[in-house]
C-alpha cells in the first residue's frame, strides 16, 4: 500500500470496530462478550466480521442475562483476562447495575488492593432513532456517581477508535458510553493510530467569549453551533468532557477563567445530571471568574417521546445551542 | 502612638497623592516640620506635621493616592502628649457612618461575581455604575468601560492643572451655595485718611517695601475681628470661634481659578510684616507651591479685586468659614458730611455672612468697626 494521506473518512461504527479489532489483535487476553456480538455481527453491526476473524473463544455470544454475563466478565477480569463486555444498550444495563456497582466498583477497595477488576464494559447509549421512552436513555450520570468506576463518553470518531485501547490498559473497571445515533456519522480521522489518554477533557475549539462544555452527542452539535456563532462574531470555546468520572476540573476552570461564561450541553435529563455537577464545581472553584450565571441546555424532563419531531424537541439541537449562547452574550 | 493622616486642605479636597516622604522612620519631628509632599487639585503641597515625636512607621508608599483621613504614618509622641487621643474620637465616629451605608448598598446591587471582584480590585464604587447585562446586572464589560473612562479622566486632570483648580473651585463654591444661606451687607468706607497715612508712611520706605492699601485694610479687618469674633469662625454643626485670626487672601491665578492662602495671625503682625507675607505668598500661590497650613488654616476670607476693577464685590463664603469680606475699587466720589459736599476716596466694602452662624446685626457691627478702624490708620 502506497497511500500516504494524513486523514481518512470513516463512520463512527467503523472507528469503533477498528478499535475493537486492534485490541483483539494486540493482546491475546482480550475477548469480546455480549448479546449477538458474534454470529449476528452485533446488534448495531459494530462487531460484524470479528467472529469470523477471531473465532468463538474470543467473540462470545451471551444469553439475554445482563446480570449474569456482566458478572462473568468481572470474574474473568479478576482472574487476569481482559474482557470487553458489551451491554447492548444502557437501557438494559440496569439489570447489570448490581454487578457493576457492588462488585466491579468495590472489590479493589474491599480487598485492600489485592483484587483489581480491569473489565471494560461498552454500552450503546443515547437518544435518537425513534426507539421510544424505554430505549432512549442517557444515563451516564448514574454511573458517574459511583467511586471506583472510570466513566468515558465517546463523543468523537477519534475517541471511538482510540479510547478502548486506553481503557484496557487501565487497572480499574472502565465504562464506555457509545452513542447509537452517531453510528452512521462520517468524519475524518488521522490515518496514523495515535495513543489516546483517558484522564482529561479536551478543548476541541479555542474561543474567548464563552465556554460550551459538553460530552457525547453534544460534542459535534456544539462544534457546529460554534461555527454558526463565529459568523455572528461570537467566539466560542468547545470542551468535550470525555471523562465523566473522574472529572477533569482543571481544563474546565482554565477555560472559565478565560471566557467568564459557561453553557453546559447534554442530552440527559437536567436534574441531578453531569451538567449539575459541572455547574456546581465551577461555582465552587471559579465563582469570581463568572460574569454571567452558568446556563444549561439539557434533555426535557419527560419520558422521551416516539414521534420524530417530539424526540428532536426533547434534546438540545444545534439551533438551541446557538440561541442559548446569543441570549447569554447579547441578552436578546 | 499618634496617627498622621492625609489632611483636608479645604472642604473640596477628597484625596491626595503622596509624592514624596520628607521624613523617614526614626526622624524626630516637631510642629510645623514638612513631613511630605502631596499632589492635590491645588498643586504640589508641602504637608506639615502638628505633633512632636519620632516617626515610627510610614504606612503609605510614595505615588499612592489616598482619601482624606487615611492613616499615612505613625508618630511616637515625645513624652507628655496625653490629650491627643481625645481629638481622634470625633474623626473615628465620622468614618464609621459611611461604612454602614456602603454595606447596605452593595447588597442591593446586581453584579456578576467577576464584576464585583474587578470592582474591588480597582476601587470602583458599583453603585455609580449602570449595568448593561441581563436585568441591568453589572458585568465585566461595564467595569472595563468604567476603568477606561476613569483612566482617560485622570490623564486629562494631570494634563491641565488649571482644570483641576477650576474643578476644586467649582466644588467648593457649589457646596457653599448649596449649604450656606448667605446674607449680604455693604458699606461705603472713606479711605481718604488711610490713603494719606499710607502716602506718608511710604515716603520712608524703599520702592520694594512700599505698603499697598490692602495691607491697611487687612490690619483693620484683624482688629475688627477681635471686636466681632463670631465672624472669625467656622460652622461645623454649630459656630466654632477660632482663636487665631488667619485672614485668607484670594489670589487669582493666571490661567483662571483662584487660591486662598492664609496670612497667619494677621492680628499680631504689623503692616510691614503683612506686606512681607503678601509678597511671599502671592507668587508662591500662583506657582501652586503652598504649604498645607497656608491652604487650610484661614478663618475668614478677603476678596480684593484691586485697582480699576469693579466697584463692589459680593463674595461667596469658602466653607467651613462663616464670612467673606469684599473690597472694591477705591475711587474718588462726591461725599456729603456735616451738610457739606466734598470729594473723598471711597471703597465699597461688603460682607457676606453665613446666616446659620450669625445675623445681619453681627455683620453690621463688623463693617462699622472696620470703618472706625480705617479712620484711625495710625492706630493700626
Amino acid at each position: 500500500m502506497q497511500i500516504d494521506v494524513a486523514t481518512i473518512t470513516m463512520t463512527y461504527r467503523e472507528a469503533l470496530k477498528q478499535g475493537l479489532r486492534e485490541a483483539l489483535q494486540n493482546d491475546e487476553r482480550v475477548f469480546l462478550m455480549g448479546e449477538d456480538v458474534g454470529r449476528y455481527g452485533g446488534s448495531f453491526a459494530v462487531s460484524k466480521g470479528l467472529f469470523q476473524e477471531f473465532g468463538e473463544d474470543r467473540i462470545m455470544d451471551m444469553p439475554l442475562s445482563e446480570a449474569g454475563f456482566t458478572g462473568a466478565g468481572i470474574g474473568a477480569a479478576i482472574l487476569g483476562m481482559k474482557p470487553i463486555v458489551e451491554i447492548m444498550t444502557v437501557n438494559f444495563s440496569l439489570l447489570a447495575m448490581d454487578q457493576i456497582i457492588n462488585n466491579a466498583a468495590t472489590l479493589s477497595h474491599m480487598s485492600g488492593g489485592q483484587i483489581n477488576v480491569p473489565v471494560v464494559i461498552r454500552m450503546g447509549c443515547g437518544i435518537g432513532k425513534q426507539l421510544a421512552a424505554q430505549h432512549s436513555h442517557s444515563w451516564e450520570s448514574f454511573y458517574a456517581h459511583v467511586p471506583g468506576l472510570i466513566v468515558l463518553s465517546v463523543g468523537t470518531h477519534e475517541d471511538a477508535r482510540g479510547m478502548l485501547a486506553a481503557a484496557l490498559k487501565n487497572p480499574n473497571p472502565v465504562l464506555l458510553f457509545e452513542y447509537t445515533s452517531m453510528l452512521n456519522l462520517e468524519s475524518e480521522v488521522a490515518n496514523a493510530f495515535e495513543p489516546i489518554t483517558i484522564t482529561n477533557a479536551k478543548v476541541l475549539r479555542v474561543g474567548k467569549d464563552i465556554s460550551i462544555v459538553t460530552y457525547g452527542t453534544g460534542v459535534y452539535k456544539s462544534q457546529e453551533a460554534a461555527k454558526l456563532l463565529a459568523t455572528l462574531g461570537i467566539d466560542s470555546e468547545v470542551i468535550d468532557l470525555r471523562v465523566l468520572r473522574p472529572l477533569d476540573e482543571a481544563t474546565i476552570l482554565t477555560s472559565v477563567a478565560k471566557t467568564h461564561r459557561v453553557l453546559i450541553v447534554e442530552d440527559a435529563w437536567r436534574s441531578v445530571s453531569i451538567s449539575s455537577e459541572i455547574s456546581a464545581r465551577i461555582s465552587e472553584h471559579a465563582f469570581y471568574d463568572l460574569d454571567a450565571p452558568i446556563q444549561r441546555l439539557c434533555g426535557v424532563e419527560v419520558p422521551i417521546p416516539y414521534p420524530i419531531h417530539l424526540e428532536e424537541a426533547a434534546v438540545p439541537q444545534v439551533n438551541d445551542i446557538v440561541n442559548a449562547v446569543k441570549k447569554m452574550i447579547r441578552y436578546d | 502612638m499618634i496617627e498622621f493622616q492625609m489632611p483636608s486642605l479645604g472642604a473640596d479636597m477628597e484625596d491626595g497623592t503622596l509624592i514624596e516622604w520628607k521624613k523617614k522612620p526614626g526622624d524626630v519631628v516637631k510642629r510645623g516640620d514638612i513631613i511630605a509632599e502631596v499632589d492635590t487639585q491645588k498643586g504640589l503641597i508641602e504637608i506639615e506635621v502638628f505633633d512632636e515625636g519620632t516617626i515610627a512607621e510610614l504606612l503609605i508608599q510614595e505615588g499612592t493616592k489616598v482619601p482624606v483621613g487615611t492613616k499615612m504614618a505613625l508618630i511616637q509622641p515625645s513624652t507628655i502628649e496625653a490629650e491627643k487621643p481625645i481629638e481622634l474620637h470625633p474623626i473615628m465616629e465620622k468614618i464609621s457612618e459611611p461604612i454602614i451605608e456602603e454595606k447596605t448598598d452593595t447588597i442591593s446591587i446586581k453584579a456578576s461575581p467577576l464584576a464585583k471582584k474587578m470592582a474591588q480590585e480597582n476601587h470602583i464604587d458599583l453603585s455609580k455604575i449602570i449595568g448593561t447585562g441581563p436585568d441591568g446586572a453589572i458585568t465585566k464589560e461595564d467595569i472595563d468601560a468604567s476603568i477606561k473612562q476613569s483612566e482617560t479622566a485622570e490623564t486629562e486632570k494631570i494634563s491641565t492643572p488649571s482644570e483641576a483648580i477650576r474643578m476644586a473651585v467649582a466644588a467648593a463654591m457649589s457646596k457653599s451655595n448649596r449649604e450656606i444661606p448667605h446674607y449680604y451687607l455693604e458699606k461705603k468706607i472713606d479711605m481718604t485718611k488711610a490713603l494719606a497715612w499710607l502716602q506718608e508712611a511710604n515716603k520712608q520706605r524703599t520702592v520694594a517695601n512700599r505698603l499697598l492699601p490692602v495691607v491697611l485694610f487687612i490690619k483693620a479687618m484683624a482688629k475688627s475681628l477681635k471686636e466681632v469674633p463670631d465672624l472669625n469662625a467656622v460652622w461645623e454643626n454649630g459656630l466654632l470661634q477660632k482663636t487665631e485670626i488667619n485672614i485668607g487672601f484670594v489670589v487669582s491665578l493666571r490661567n483662571g481659578g483662584i487660591i486662598v492662602p492664609a496670612i497667619p495671625q494677621s492680628d499680631t503682625k504689623n503692616a510691614d510684616e503683612i506686606m512681607t507675607a503678601l509678597n511671599d505668598l502671592i507668587p508662591r500661590a500662583r506657582a501652586l507651591k503652598l504649604r498645607s497650613s497656608e491652604l487650610s488654616s484661614s478663618t475668614i476670607t478677603l476678596t480684593n479685586l484691586g485697582d480699576a476693577g469693579a466697584d463692589t464685590v459680593f463674595g461667596i463664603i469658602y466653607p467651613p468659614q462663616v464670612a467673606i469680606v469684599g473690597l472694591g475699587n477705591i475711587t474718588e466720589q462726591p461725599f456729603a458730611e456735616n451738610g457739606m459736599l466734598g470729594i473723598r476716596s471711597l471703597a465699597n466694602v461688603t460682607l457676606a455672612g453665613d446666616h446659620r452662624a450669625t445675623d445681619g446685626l453681627t455683620g453690621s457691627r463688623f463693617l462699622s468697626s472696620l470703618d472706625k478702624n480705617l479712620q484711625n490708620p495710625e492706630a493700626l
